[in-house]
């Protein structure tokens, strides 16, 4: 059977600089800058784009004159760029832009960032925020197979010096660290520190998908989509995070939302003909330290219970057998609101196996595996990207 | 010592929704109300508009013991806005009757928490119009 993406490549792949603020700026403006971004790293002209996604596209193809063209207000990241190849591979588009901004949203300073926040009835009144759920999940995991607080450290360290030696992360420079920094930072939602959270941040992306034919005369290698999935259990932030909650798809084969991902993981796997040890490079999203642990077991890299162990003895770090978020993540690399934050995970996967980072490139990378969110969001988002066409 | 509190009034308010209206009477009453399902007599948590388990529509508020088990935990130290009082420790409560809420644990340390510790539930105003459920561990720790 052909693979199901092998008419789909991602061209083009741009980040707008990224700061704790960006004066000046709007969502839509940054975002712009990253729309045209991506088609400038692509080769491509406003005039090749046939359909824009993300939540502001609208805007986008009122202001760029992109139309007519295709709308999709897709705000998600991973299953943004699932939807450009499937317009693609199912002959609906040529050349699809999928853009992301967020600027100019989190003024509240003595409040966390307005999309951290949840409004429904049921958890509003408990100083409910996104820490908060997270920290409800890692607690089960922790209860369950003893996962310690300096496992959690070892990861934040690890995401944050990979920042540190990146000139293009917000928090370029600011370490390095040791697990010990991390643990001594203040508490926030045990058991997170300050540091084993991510940051705020300000910035845009974009990326541009593209019919295969098209690639030949462009100027970067194409990457390719090897496989991907999606799984989500509900709304995000608006119900109790319970490590045990089911659903009831045959597929979801009883998969606690604990394990959020481990479906949508299978399901990128299966459609790559890949396994875990085939992969070069991590590019977890990493809204906080102990969704890395937990993403290695949902994801089958480790046993369950076993993603603590498994991040320890520099296996994560670079040069180890699984590099993770090399570009420093929504720690320190950067981390705007809306879908900004989810498709910078597959940009670094792009950068990965163009063997183009600035930072922390492992070498001859040709398999990388990218994700965005995490089970205390109850959605959890998984694509495989390679060098090769499939 | 740390004694875990009620938050004070002022705090963000929960909006009812036309499902859930009886629930926040129910609290207001000094009530813990939940649904259960008139078909398979599943215990629902957060005023659902339909029975998950076999889809029937037709369920039926009931008040709970106000007794659970601690399943998770967080001691949160940083507030979501500034005026929630730290530290307090949100939680997911198993409920006797088989459902499970998220609420706030009260009247112990932080260091007294413990996975499947003995709660029981207490009204304390989040408003004028409005009391909000909080767990407080049933045996002094």
């Amino acid at each position: 059977m052909t693979h199901p993406f092998r008419d789909a490549a991602i061209v083009g792949v741009f980040n707008t600089m990224q700061a704790r603020a960006l004066p000046g700026h709007d969502s839509v403006s940054i975002a712009i800058e990253g729309a045209l971004g991506a088609l400038g790293d692509a080769g491509l002209e406003t005039t090749d784009v046939d359909a824009v996604i993300g939540d502001r596209s609208g805007e986008l193809a009122y202001e760029l004159r992109l139309g007519p063209c295709r709308r999709s207000l897709n705000g998600l990241g991973i299953p943004a760029v699932l939807e450009a190849a499937s317009l693609i591979t199912t002959g609906q588009s040529q050349v699809v832009l999928v853009v992301g901004g967020s600027a100019g949203v989190y003024t509240e300073r003595a409040s966390t960032a307005p999309w951290t926040r949840p409004t429904n009835e049921f958890v509003v009144s408990y100083g409910m925020f996104t820490a908060v759920e997270f920290a409800l999940m890692a607690k089960r995991h922790m209860l369950q197979f003893g996962t310690t607080p300096e496992q959690l450290a070892t990861v934040a360290a690890t995401i944050r010096n990979n920042g540190h030696v990146n000139p293009e992360a917000v928090y370029f420079g600011r370490g390095p660290y040791e697990p010990q920094d991390i643990l001594s930072s203040r508490p926030i939602s045990e058991p997170f520190h300050l540091l084993d959270c991510s940051t705020t941040s300000e910035g845009g992306c974009g990326l541009v998908l593209a019919a295969a034919d098209r690639t030949a005369d462009l100027p970067q290698a194409p990457a390719w989509i090897l496989g991907g999935g999606s799984d989500a259990y509900g709304p995000a932030y608006q119900h109790a995070p319970i490590w045990d909650f089911v659903g009831k798809s045959k597929s979801g084969d009883g998969i606690p939302a604990g394990y959020v991902g481990r479906r949508a993981a299978r399901a990128a796997f299966s459609t790559a003909g890949l396994r875990p040890d085939d992969v070069d490079v991590c590019e977890f999203y990493d809204p906080f330290s102990f969704e890395i642990i937990r993403q290695f077991e949902a994801f089958g890299f480790c046993p369950d219970g076993e993603g603590g162990p498994f991040v320890m003895d520099g296996a994560i770090a670079p040069g180890g057998r699984f590099p993770v978020t090399t570009d420093g993540g929504t720690m320190s690399f950067a981390h705007p609101g809306n879908s900004t934050q989810m498709l910078q995970r597959v940009i670094r996967a792009v950068q990965q196996v163009r063997g183009t980072c600035a930072s922390a490139q492992v070498p001859g990378a040709e398999v990388a595996i990218c994700s965005n969110a995490g089970s205390g969001a109850l959605f959890n988002d998984v694509l495989l990207v390679g060098s090769g066409r499939p | 010592m740390t004694l875990l509190r009620p938050q004070p009034p002022g705090t963000p308010a929960p909006v009812p929704s036309i499902f859930s209206a009886p629930y926040w009477e129910g609290c207001a009453r000094g009530e813990l109300r939940f649904l259960r399902c008139a078909n398979c007599h599943l215990a629902l948590a957060d005023a659902p508009r339909i029975c998950w388990r076999c889809h029937s529509r037709v369920l039926n508020w009931e008040v709970s013991e106000g007794r659970g088990r601690l399943y998770s935990w967080t001691i949160v130290w940083r507030p979501q806005t500034p005026e929630f009082e730290v530290p307090y420790a949100v939680a997911i409560v198993d409920l006797a009757e088989g459902c499970s809420i998220i609420s706030a644990v009260i009247g112990c340390t932080p260091e007294d928490l413990f996975e499947g510790m003995d709660l029981a539930v207490e009204f304390h105003p989040n408003s004028d119009s409005l009391n909000l459920p909080y767990f407080r561990p049933v045996s002094p720790a």
